[in-house]
Order: C-alpha cells, then sequence, then structure tokens
C-alpha cells in the first residue's frame, strides 16, 4: 500500500550506538571487544510542529540519542530519516557542509560551556547565518542579529558583550538564538534549563513555548524534570538503559503509566500536598556492558519481576491509542493503585 | 577585536610589573632597530692603543682587548640577538601549534606519530642536541634559529596538545559543528585562539630561554663567530680577562642578557591578559 501522507518530519529506526570500553589487547586481536550499548534498538517517529519529551535518569542515553540525531556522532546502525531522507550514514564531519544541517538544531545543557569565551554575544549567533546561512558581514547580517535578538528576549545591547559578560539566561537566550537562527524544523533541547535559577527556567520554559508557537517549529525536549516535560510536550518518550521502555500521550503517561520505571518516575514527583513515597526502585541500574539480551533490563531493580522477565526481553506492546510500553506486567500492573 | 587599543592600556596600565616589562622591550625593540645608529663608535674599529681600557667618559663599558668600544658592540648586537630569539620562537611555536592542535584534535595514528617524535626529541639532553645540530649543520644564524626551534618544539606541542584535549570537548565545539564549521575551521578558529592565553606565558618564558641558548651555543664556539658583536660572544672572550681584573669585559654584555631575559620573563603574564577576554572587565 502506497502511502499518500507526507513522511513524518523525523523518524529513528532501530538505531543502536555500541561504545567499545577498552582498547582491544595487541595479544589477543580476536576477542571481541566489550561494548557499551548507549543507544539500543531505538524507533520512534516525530511530525511537524510536535513537541516530545524525553525523560529518563543519568546515563540512560538520553545524550548520546541527541548527538546521534543532531548527527554529531555517528551511529552503529540503524536509519535516522528527515522528511524522508536518510541521515543516519552520512559521516558526521560531513553533515556539517549537508543542507540539511541548518534544519536540525541543538541547544544545549549548559548555556555558557556552549558559548566561545572569545565570541562575543554577536558572533556566537552570527555563526551558524555566516556559516550556513550565506550571509556576509553586513547591515543584512547586523538586522538579523537584532531580530532574533529580540525574539528571544536579548536587550540589543548585550549582544557585544562576551559569554562571562553575560548572566545564566542571558547566555541561555544567546544559545536559542543562535539555534533558531536559521529556521531549523526541529530544535533538539537537551535539558535546556537545567543549569539555570528556577526563576530563569520558568522565564526560559515560557520563551521555548511562545517560540515554537510562532515559529512552528518541532521540539524534541529532553529533560529529567517530568513537570517541565508535561508542560510543554505532546508525546512522552521513556527511556531506559538505552532503550525506549515507554511511549505515548504526555496524558496517558501521566494518569496511567504501564511500565514499572514510569510508574516509579511519576510517584517521584515531588507533591507539597502528600507526604513523600517511598522509593519504589531499589539498587542501581544493571550494567550497559554486553547487556543480556534475554533479562529485562529493569530486572532486579523492578519490584514486580517475576520469572518471566529473566527468560525474555519485553518488547513494546499497545497499550492504549499511541501508547505502548515494554513490560510482560503491564496488563496485571494496576496504575491507579499508585495515585 | 581581542587586541583592542583600550584594553591594551587597561592591562599595561592595570600592572605595575608588566607596564615595566613593555616599557623594557620597547626599549629592546628600539635597541634592536636603531642600535646602528647610537652606537658611539664603530662596533669592529680595533685599536691597539685603546686596548683594555677600563669604563670612562670615553667609552662609558670600557674597551676590550682589541681596543673595540664595549658599549657599541653591546648596542649592535641586540639586533642580531634578539631577531635570533624571535626567529626561534615563532619557527617553534608554529610548527608546535600545528602539531599539538592536530595531535590533540585528531588524536589516534596522528597522535602516536606526534608523541614518538617529541619524545625522541626529548630524550637528548636539550643543549646537546643544540650542539649536534650546530654541529652537523654548520656555524651559521640561520642553524642557531633552526637548533634553537628544534629543542623548543616539544614544549609547544605538548603544552597546546594538552589545552586541545581539554577545549574539544567543551559544548562550544559541539557547537561550532552545529554551525557548519568543518574540522579544519574548527581548529583553527575554535581551538588554537582559546589556547592562545596559555600559550602566551611560555612564548615569553621561552623567548629569555632562547636568547641564552643562542648566547650559549656562541659562548662555547658553536654559534656567531668572531668578530661579529653578540651576548654570548663577547661574555665569552670577556671571561678569561675576569681574573687578571679586567671585569668590565664581560660584566656588560652579560648584564643586558641577564636584563632582557628578565623582561621576557616578566612579560608572559601581561600578554597572557592582553590575549585573553575573560580578563576583561
Amino acid at each position: 500500500m502506497i502511502s499518500l501522507d507526507p513522511p513524518p518530519l523525523l523518524s529513528v529506526d532501530h538505531l543502536r550506538k555500541y561504545f567499545p570500553t577498552a582498547r582491544r589487547s595487541f595479544l589477543n586481536r580476536d576477542a571481541a571487544p566489550r561494548l557499551l550499548h548507549a543507544v539500543d534498538d531505538v524507533s520512534f517517529t516525530l511530525e511537524a510542529g510536535e513537541s516530545v519529551g524525553l525523560v529518563g535518569e543519568s546515563g540512560c542515553g538520553k545524550s548520546t540519542l541527541v548527538r546521534l540525531l543532531t548527527r554529531l556522532l555517528d551511529p552503529t546502525s540503524g536509519e535516522i530519516r528527515f522528511e524522508g531522507r536518510e541521515i543516519g550514514a552520512i559521516a558526521a564531519p560531513k553533515f556539517a557542509r549537508h543542507p540539511l544541517r541548518s534544519q536540525l538544531q541543538l541547544v544545549f545543557q549548559d548555556p555558557h560551556d556552549s558559548l566561545n569565551p572569545r565570541h562575543t554575544a554577536f558572533d556566537s549567533i552570527a555563526a551558524p547565518l555566516k556559516q550556513l546561512g550565506g550571509f556576509q558581514a553586513s547591515p543584512l547580517l547586523t538586522a538579523r542579529i537584532e531580530e532574533l535578538a529580540e525574539l528571544v528576549g536579548l536587550p540589543a545591547a548585550l549582544l557585544s558583550r562576551f559569554p562571562h559578560q553575560l548572566s545564566g539566561g542571558q547566555k541561555a537566550r544567546v544559545g536559542i538564538a543562535r539555534a533558531i537562527a536559521l529556521h531549523p524544523k526541529l530544535l533538539i533541547l537537551d535539558e535546556p534549563t537545567s543549569a539555570l535559577d528556577v526563576s530563569v527556567q520558568a522565564v526560559i520554559l515560557h520563551l521555548l513555548q511562545d517560540l515554537q508557537a510562532r515559529l512552528g517549529m518541532s521540539y524534541l525536549f529532553v529533560s529529567h524534570d517530568l513537570n517541565v516535560v508535561r508542560l510543554l510536550c505532546d508525546r512522552i518518550i521513556v527511556m531506559y538503559l538505552g532503550q525506549i521502555i515507554e511511549m505515548g500521550p504526555t496524558d496517558a503517561i501521566f494518569d496511567n503509566p504501564r511500565h514499572p520505571y514510569t510508574q516509579a518516575l511519576i510517584a517521584a514527583i515531588p507533591d507539597p500536598g502528600t507526604p513523600p513515597q517511598p522509593l519504589q526502585l531499589q539498587g542501581e541500574p544493571r550494567s550497559p556492558i554486553d547487556p543480556d539480551p534475554q533479562v529485562c533490563r529493569l530486572y532486579g531493580r523492578c519490584p514486580h519481576g517475576v520469572e518471566a522477565c529473566t527468560t525474555t526481553t519485553p518488547h513494546l506492546e499497545p497499550m492504549g491509542p499511541d501508547h505502548v510500553a515494554a513490560c510482560h506486567r503491564a496488563d496485571v500492573l494496576n496504575p491507579a493503585q499508585l495515585r | 577585536m581581542t587586541l583592542s587599543l583600550r584594553h591594551t592600556r587597561y592591562v599595561i596600565g592595570e600592572n605595575a610589573i608588566t607596564f615595566g616589562a613593555f616599557l623594557l622591550f620597547l626599549g629592546f625593540v628600539l635597541l634592536a632597530i636603531f642600535g646602528d645608529a647610537i652606537a658611539p663608535y664603530d662596533p669592529l674599529a680595533s685599536n691597539a692603543s685603546l686596548a683594555l681600557n677600563p669604563p670612562s667618559a670615553q667609552h662609558w663599558f670600557g674597551t676590550d682587548a682589541l681596543g673595540r668600544d664595549i658599549l657599541s658592540r653591546v648596542l649592535v648586537a641586540t639586533r642580531l640577538d634578539l631577531g635570533i630569539a624571535i626567529a626561534a620562537v615563532a619557527a617553534s611555536f608554529v610548527a608546535g601549534s600545528a602539531l599539538g592542535v592536530l595531535a590533540g584534535y585528531w588524536g589516534g595514528w596522528v597522535d602516536a606519530i606526534a608523541g614518538r617524535v617529541i619524545d625522541t626529541i626529548m630524550a637528548f639532553p636539550l643543549f646537546v642536541l643544540a650542539m649536534g645540530i650546530m654541529a652537523a649543520l654548520g656555524n651559521s644564524v640561520e642553524n642557531i634559529i633552526y637548533a634553537t626551534a628544534i629543542i623548543n618544539l616539544p614544549l609547544y606541542a605538548r603544552v597546546i596538545r594538552s589545552e586541545v584535549l581539554v577545549i574539544k570537548t567543551a559544548g562550544y565545539i559541539e557547537a561550532a559543528k552545529l554551525s557548519g564549521n568543518t574540522d579544519v575551521q574548527i581548529m583553527l578558529r575554535y581551538l588554537f585562539p582559546n589556547a592562545l592565553p596559555v600559550m602566551m606565558v611560555h612564548i615569553s618564558l621561552n623567548m629569555g630561554w632562547a636568547i641564552l641558548n643562542a648566547a650559549g651555543l656562541s659562548f662555547i664556539g658553536l654559534g656567531v663567530q668572531p668578530p661579529t658583536p653578540e651576548w654570548g660572544i663577547m661574555v665569552a672572550e670577556g671571561a678569561t680577562y675576569i681574573i687578571s681584573g679586567e671585569w668590565w669585559l664581560a660584566m656588560f654584555p652579560g648584564l643586558m642578557l641577564m636584563i632582557a631575559v628578565l623582561c621576557f620573563n616578566l612579560l608572559g603574564d601581561g600578554l597572557r591578559d592582553l590575549v585573553d577576554p575573560r580578563k576583561r572587565t
């Protein structure tokens, strides 16, 4: 059957990234290197204009996935399609000059670390415009940068300042202005507010919400703050140890989480009205180095683990409209007990 | 726009030592340019009747064994000594930076080869290596520059490499890739300029060391040949007369060497502040 619908903006298919953990011994060249499965068989799609939240704990592969999607890192295998065009196979250094480079941009976690200390705010925002936008140093470039500064709420007087002369919120605005300078269709936000003060976080989140409404970009919003994701996103992807374990509309994930890990994440959101709940997950995550392909990655930490969890890895199964989760016991667990 | 006039004035004016060092450096540069013109006598003209005269109103620094005016010789030598040091430091800075940036950014076999080459150079006592290079290539001013540049190469390559290893993990390098910069552009526009502040301190310390090295080679007879005026040879020639009481032959060129080395050593912090935008207020 031929579909007449346009392809999704971003479609990720069986994406994997394995890192070798140590150099091979020169005495034993045949020994297989131990592999860290940072991103392991991840597939999802993202439609134009949609905001998707990506949540998971530290070390679950969020940042690696972001670097694969923004083509800063080459995948081990799998496909990344942007508007139907395969971009996963283009080597990362080559993608720097690819016409789609400007369409796929990233806002960094640490606004200070992501700005060149030798560049003024003006220079930082000018970099993509000059390199990819064909702008020369001209009144046209200055006008465009001033327009962007206004769009992100950065006073034009601050454009001549160096990063160390700007506040955290101002640096975050410079980073956002640089990322949206070339009208990207997809903006990936790698925990854009985690390095900011709480009061500034709210302002930046509203700015991002406002920019999306004005410019019609799609967002992939990476965070470990579930409240932030709930505010901004239409859909949520939950990752654990390199894999997607649950994915669905924001309301479905929050009201009816089906995976024990998602349930634990949501139960851990602090709520001023109720006393803190005991932690639902005990112990440490399993090692991401050469994980046993037969065992569920949450087994051992999961309060609901059974024999079946050690013999076959659960796959994503439909749980509701557009809602999938990877747990053998999802149909038994009643999320209503949680809240 | 890093070297703005206002910033230069600020850095120099902020610290008395930096101010003094810049003033001294300016003095040396002026001497190097105008040394020939302001020297009271011909530095090469000998006069047996004036041999070994102590400092006097006519000859402020005295005269040497051939009756040549030491003040004139010391002034004229500035251009040669400074020239050798600057050329040698510039050569090792450029070559060492290129090697260090490539090795640090690309790693892998580039790093392995560059690292072993540098290890090999460092395996020699450096002054002995310089003597060996001079002995093999022959006595000439260019060869002093090459020898000094080669023995200084490891310093620059190592320091730049370690700086690049830190800088390349910074978010702004990834941001530069997202902005469409190729690897070469990242090395030239992002990695090298950000390693520069640390390098300035090394350049300035190294400059004093290069002057001493050139003078040292001349002192043992492997560098500049007599009768060319050069501080190292002048100290070497004068050293034999110290015991017999003619101290001025070795002392004045030695003093110039000392002041030049001191000037470059004090210059370092000021040069770093000059190229580091984080020092701006």
